[in-house]
């Protein structure tokens, strides 16, 4: 299974699962993070940056520990 | 009078709408249970005036961060009649979530769909009726950075003032707020019966600009040639506006306050005049730069260029326990610290803000410069001097990381690091304006008492007792610099230099001009007898005590209003001292060490 860190820019994929602690998993939700949605990784910063991801209408970016807390099932 | 929160997601207009209701009439307001500023202001509705309050952005009624505390807190401890919820109408489909979790709490709401221009570009529709009637709560569609459909808001609030709220503690919004998967299925619902989305978004606009400001190895060069652009202009253009207030308000004082004042006693007039006059000028100094400063900085944060920093900056930052953000003022903090102390409250979390008000301080700032610049050109050749004030420059960068390092542990970010990436926006420039405005005033009000105070303190320390030559070493200040002298001696610091640092806590610019009162002499004959009376070693001594030590007055006044801690500022300034210190001692030993 992967994990949203190991998406390569300009793949897609469905959110599988969140393995957060509560506040983590709050914050990812009310931005949209849910199971089931369609998730695609845009870009990444140099030197081992943020990602910069797009969730429906949204545009996100999240440091790569948080990142590789999102389980996903490739497209 | 009735109250009314305005309550919304972070970059959803909700603060622009705030502005756009109250005009320049915001004020910062104390409320009970709550330590961060609420701006807040009175507004005519519906033939009453009602108090507006702005509360802070965020995406959770039950999240932990520090801005969804305080509005548990605020909901919880002030009664309000109506709660304006504002989202973004082209992220309708995720933010509904907030305005489920409003109505579960029962409290009067008003959903109010902003950037409905954004949203029409999108393709996204919304059928207004059919939401309101799926939601049970008014709705109304407007562009608060236009003002379509603010007026009809309005008039749609004064209606449902008129309800009535029962009071909620901060423990039963959670435990009111229904299970998250059944607001989930409510959300998908009403998206589905009222909303029409594309399922690719039409205005790619943004994306094509990332793909040049966020490209790989463009993105860093492009930022620091931004930044650097944006520096040249505030101070480029801060500098002359700076030189102007100066010389009106020398002008005040030599046309109209020395002939008025020339009767007095010499204590009173020097109190009047060397006293509260110049405190008055010192806090008059900072205001051109500050409304430049916020100017600037408006249109970077309302650009959303702001959270592309973030990005690119934040495998650099991150080691060193701060983000992008902290870094785009740090930078600032190079021309002027005072504006970039006040532009941390676009960072959320309170851990990563206090860390990054610890660190500005330490930049070099323009102030400072002036000290290095005169210093430097007194004790070294003209091909040594610039080098003396690049190491100057690269200890300052220095001095940050290291007390990033050592308080990132004490002052951590409780936030995750995750951020929008708001599309690329155009501020309108009243948006901006009203900004710089509010800004000053918010300096003026918080830090002048404060500032003026400083200024007669050491006016009275290098005056007093009566009788003894103004800055000599018979003044109180001369005495504590004696009193200090045992641990100056070791870092190469004489009377006489102790007496300028005394006066350098005012503000470093006047620095210079105190060494010429402190030696009695001006201009050249000053160089020389300060080239004669000190080597290079105590000199680059004193220009690291400078630099480190404290940045002036208004920056300690400034970290005491917008950290509203005295301890924390007392830390931030008792650290700075002790850094001086020691740095200045391990240069000034180590160098005679080495038998120079």
């Amino acid at each position: 299974m992967l994990n949203l860190s190991q998406l390569q820019p300009g793949e897609s994929a469905h959110i599988h699962a969140i393995h957060a602690e509560e506040s983590l998993f709050h914050r990812l939700n009310a931005m949209g993070f849910r199971i089931g949605k369609k998730i695609e990784l845009v870009r990444q910063a140099s030197f081992g940056g943020p990602v910069h991801v797009r969730l429906g209408s949204t545009d996100i970016i999240l440091r790569l520990t948080e990142a590789s807390r999102i389980q996903i099932a490739r497209a | 009078m009735k109250r009314i929160a305005l309550l919304g997601m972070p970059n959803t207009g909700k603060s622009t709408l705030f502005n756009r209701l109250s005009g320049a009439s915001a004020r910062v307001g104390n409320w009970p249970g709550i330590t961060v500023d609420l701006m807040s202001a009175k507004i005519l509705i519906g033939g009453h005036i009602a108090e507006l309050v702005d509360l802070p952005g965020l995406y959770d009624l039950h999240g932990f961060s520090d801005d969804e505390q305080v509005v548990r807190h605020f909901l919880a401890n002030n009664s309000v009649d109506l709660v304006m919820i504002v989202l973004n109408s082209s992220q309708i489909d995720r933010q509904l979530s907030l305005a489920l979790q409003i109505r579960a709490l029962g409290l009067p709401a008003l959903l109010l769909l902003n950037m409905q221009d954004e949203a029409k570009r999108s393709g996204i529709s919304i059928d207004i009726d059919e939401m309101s009637r799926q939601l049970g709560l008014p709705v109304a569609s407007i562009s608060a950075k236009y003002g379509d459909g603010c007026p009809q808001a309005l008039q749609l609030a004064a209606r449902h003032l008129e309800h009535q709220r029962a009071p909620i503690s901060a423990s039963e919004i959670s435990s009111k707020l229904e299970a998250d998967t059944q607001l989930e299925q409510q959300m998908e619902h009403i998206v589905k019966q009222s909303v029409q989305m594309p399922l690719q978004l039409t205005d790619r606009l943004t994306e094509r600009i990332d793909r040049v400001l966020l490209h790989p190895w463009l993105g860093l060069p492009l930022f620091f040639g931004a930044m650097y652009l944006l520096f040249q202009f505030i101070f480029t253009v801060g500098a002359p506006l700076q030189e102007g207030v100066a010389w009106l308000l020398d002008l005040i004082r030599s046309d109209i306050l020395e002939p008025l004042t020339a009767s007095l006693p010499a204590w009173l007039h020097g109190l009047l005049l060397d006293g509260i006059y110049d405190g008055v000028g010192t806090v008059a100094a900072f205001v051109p730069i500050i409304v430049l400063f916020f100017l600037v900085m408006t249109m970077v944060e309302d650009s959303g260029y702001m959270s592309r920093a973030a990005f690119l900056m934040d495998a650099l930052m991150a080691r060193v326990g701060l983000d992008g953000r902290s870094f785009v003022m740090v930078l600032m903090g190079f021309g002027c610290n005072v504006p970039a102390l006040m532009g941390t409250r676009v960072m959320r979390s309170r851990g990563m803000r206090l860390l990054t008000m610890m660190v500005i301080p330490l930049s070099l700032c323009s102030a400072r410069l002036q000290v290095f610049v005169f210093m430097s050109a007194i004790l070294f050749t003209t091909e040594q001097a610039p080098l003396v004030v690049f190491s100057m420059y690269l200890m300052s960068f220095v001095t940050i990381f290291l007390t990033a390092l050592i308080f990132k542990g004490k002052m951590r970010s409780s936030e995750p690091f995750i951020l929008e990436m708001p599309p690329y926006r155009f501020p309108t420039a009243k948006q901006i304006v009203l900004r710089g405005w509010l800004e000053v005033r918010h300096f003026l009000n918080r830090a002048s008492k404060f500032i003026i105070f400083g200024v007669v303190m050491v006016w009275a320390l290098t005056n007093f007792p009566s009788g003894v030559p103004a800055a000599s070493e018979a003044t109180y200040a001369g005495q504590i610099g004696q009193f200090f002298l045992p641990i100056l001696e070791p870092i190469g610091i004489d009377a006489k230099l102790a007496i300028a640092l005394i006066f350098g806590f005012v503000a470093k610019e006047i620095v210079v001009g105190a060494l010429a009162v402190i030696y009695g002499l001006q201009g050249e004959a000053l160089e020389l007898l300060m080239a004669q009376q000190l080597d290079w070693v105590q000199g680059v001594s004193f220009m690291l005590f400078t630099l480190i030590y404290t940045p002036c007055l208004s920056t300690i006044a400034t970290m005491r209003s917008e950290s509203k801690s005295v301890g924390y500022t007392v830390l931030a300034l008792g650290w700075s001292l002790l850094l001086a210190w020691v740095v200045s001692f391990i240069f000034y030993q180590s160098a005679r060490a080495l038998g120079y």
